[in-house]
């Protein structure tokens, strides 16, 4: 088992330092820095002088080990459009996206997973049918569309909900939230449902498959045998046996939602994490780039690492195949 | 069941009344994309057949070109059901030449590193593995932002972010197919190993690559859309759907919704019957899904 880590460790580090070179050469490499950096019109001296000042003179190699050993230290240089420390950038937009994300975690859970148990249950009848159509849908309609469609309907035509913003934020922690005032969650509401119609339809085909075959297995029988209802066989019995997958997909998926969270926050321009490397695409803003790319990378590495590993301590098989 | 495979499989495809028509959607939006230039009413990239006094109008609106604008017109005055199709032929070659791409490269990664084994199998499908647990549209985020703005660019961003799925797919088909008596057969010949592998390996692994470019096509063409929608994709030279849809978004707020919402109906429309038929041809193909 020991070797086993040390092992998928050590594959971790390896892929997390070949990002960093991928995302070091596509960012600083291509294109020139200094372009960005410095207005057109300033004379040569001082463009020489900027150039070693940010080391740009120095072999590439040389320039990828400054800015790996900056990297390891957490240091991520300032934005050049804010002029702050980008990882400071970075956090502080990071609850918006994180309430964000949590919300359209939970909503599509909450309601994913009744609405696939009951398709489960009742397959061939036509609210099953509906409910089916309604997650292949959420599985191939773009989420920006759908975003747009939430704004025109709620938004413009019933204005009902506002389109955009974050609205009023409390301090909790000393950090601004959104879910803590009723003008906040109102403000949330139409980007959470965005987000997480993905989910939602993943939900529902994971709790529907589930339930399916567990129907069919020797506990509902017994259960019924024991006179049990039909409400608490389904509630107690038959989520109990559908959670594990359905918990596994919940915590591997918040990463990927993060992802989806970029279209979602330009949309709604809800200023988040998503928002701001969109943002710094169109302004060049190549340290917050940066940054965003490794973080997220880092983020990825971390959570295959874990269930890898989650996985090897479950199942004694994995740790002797090695690295099939 | 009488005739040849293929008769047997349209016999057995027609039967499902969705997918026909799903079908039939298909062929007739490559067949309008295709026929662009003599179809729509308007060229609307000629800016000499645009003027600003038609701009925003709602559908219905009769122009000073003496046609009527049946979904309206956009900013700059251009005839949207024309500007729709073009947009239509620009995302759907995008996407199906991404798909092929992606699935000529992965097939190759797949059989190849199948027979070939060893550590470059390993290593080839841990690289996959790990490509295919990264979200596709973040790779494609990231690739785009990273390569700048351009067709082969964003070109390179779909392949990267869609190949995964082909290799993986291939190599499952291919290790299966490997140890069968027909493959050690043709390699007791003298026979390369390339011709084995193109000729009857790569074959028999088709079904299930098959199954996946249905869908890899409409992904491609949803993040295609996705990622124009965000000014990442092809430059203003290629307006495709997403970009279509993201020029109307700034007046789908002042209730001018037929500029982006029409475009996105037409989006919609292809990538759901393209899914729809993929579905149909999965089950099949399937062997375990059949009852």
């Amino acid at each position: 088992m020991v070797g086993f880590v040390i092992q998928r460790l050590l594959q971790a580090g390896l892929v997390m330092a070949a990002m960093s070179v991928l995302v070091f050469v596509g960012v600083y490499a291509v294109g020139n820095p200094i372009d960005v950096l410095l207005s057109p019109n300033v004379d040569q001296i001082t463009r020489l002088e900027t150039i070693a000042a940010y080391g740009l003179d120095r072999p590439l190699w040389e320039q990828y080990l400054l800015f790996a050993g900056r990297l390891i230290h957490g240091d991520f240089g300032r934005s050049f459009i804010f002029g702050v420390p980008v990882l400071d950038l970075i956090f502080s937009r990071l609850p918006a996206t994180l309430e964000l994300t949590l919300a359209a975690v939970i909503a599509a859970t909450l309601l994913g997973v009744p609405l696939g148990m009951y398709a489960g249950y009742r397959p061939d009848s036509t609210a099953s049918r509906v409910i089916m159509g309604v997650s292949i849908l959420g599985f191939s309609v773009p989420t920006f569309w759908v975003g747009l469609l939430l704004i025109f309907v709620f938004g413009v035509e019933l204005q009902v909900l506002p389109a955009g913003q974050r609205g009023e934020t409390a301090t909790l922690f000393g950090i601004e939230w959104s879910f803590l005032t009723g003008n906040g969650l109102r403000h949330m509401l139409l980007p959470a449902l965005n987000l997480s119609l993905f989910k939602l339809a993943m939900m529902i085909r994971l709790a529907r498959a589930g339930t399916r075959e567990v129907m069919f297995g020797d506990t509902v029988k017994f259960a019924r045998a024991a006179g049990l209802r039909e409400r608490t066989v389904l509630g107690r019995h038959v989520l109990k046996l559908i959670a594990i997958p359905i918990v596994t997909v919940f915590g591997l998926e918040f990463g990927s939602t993060l992802a989806f969270a970029v279209v979602t926050e330009t949309i709604f321009s809800w200023p988040g994490v998503g928002k701001l490397i969109i943002d710094s695409i169109a302004t060049l803003d190549r340290p917050v780039m940066v940054a965003y790319l490794v973080l997220v990378a880092f983020l990825f590495i971390t959570i295959n690492l874990v269930v890898d590993l989650t996985y090897a301590a479950l199942d004694p098989r994995l740790r002797r195949g090695g690295a099939r | 069941m009488a005739g040849t495979p293929i008769a047997d499989f349209w016999a057995e495809f027609r039967a499902n009344r969705v997918a026909v028509v799903a079908l039939a959607v298909v062929l007739l939006t490559v067949l309008a994309t295709l026929a662009a230039p003599i179809l729509v009413p308007q060229d609307p990239y000629d800016l000499a057949n645009l003027t600003l006094r038609d701009a925003r109008r709602p559908p219905g609106y009769v122009g000073t070109a003496g046609f009527t604008h049946v979904l309206g017109t956009d900013a700059q005055g251009r005839d949207l059901l024309s500007a729709i199709v073009y947009g239509l032929r620009i995302s759907l070659g995008m996407g199906i030449t991404a798909g092929c791409i992606a699935f000529a490269f992965g097939a190759t990664v797949g059989a190849v590193s199948s027979f070939v084994g060893g550590r470059i199998e390993t290593i080839a499908m841990r690289i996959v593995d790990l490509q295919l647990s990264f979200p596709a549209i973040l790779l494609a985020l990231v690739l785009a932002a990273v390569l700048g703005q351009g067709k082969t660019q964003l070109l390179i961003a779909l392949v990267a972010a869609q190949y995964a799925y082909f290799a993986r797919t291939a190599h499952g088909a291919a290790t299966a197919e490997r140890h069968k008596d027909y493959v050690e057969a043709a390699l007791s010949t003298p026979l390369p190993a390339r011709t084995v592998i193109l000729r009857h390996i790569v074959p028999n692994c088709l079904p299930p690559l098959i199954v996946v470019a249905t869908v890899q096509v409409a992904n491609s063409i949803a993040l295609e859309a996705t990622l124009s929608f965000l000014g990442l994709g092809l430059p203003p030279t290629e307006p495709s759907l997403g970009m279509l849809i993201a020029n109307g978004f700034q007046y789908l707020l002042s209730g001018r919704y037929w500029i982006s919402i029409y475009p996105g109906v037409a989006l919609i429309v292809l990538i759901v019957a393209i899914n729809l038929v993929g579905d149909q041809v999965r089950d099949q193909l399937n062997p375990r899904l059949r009852r």
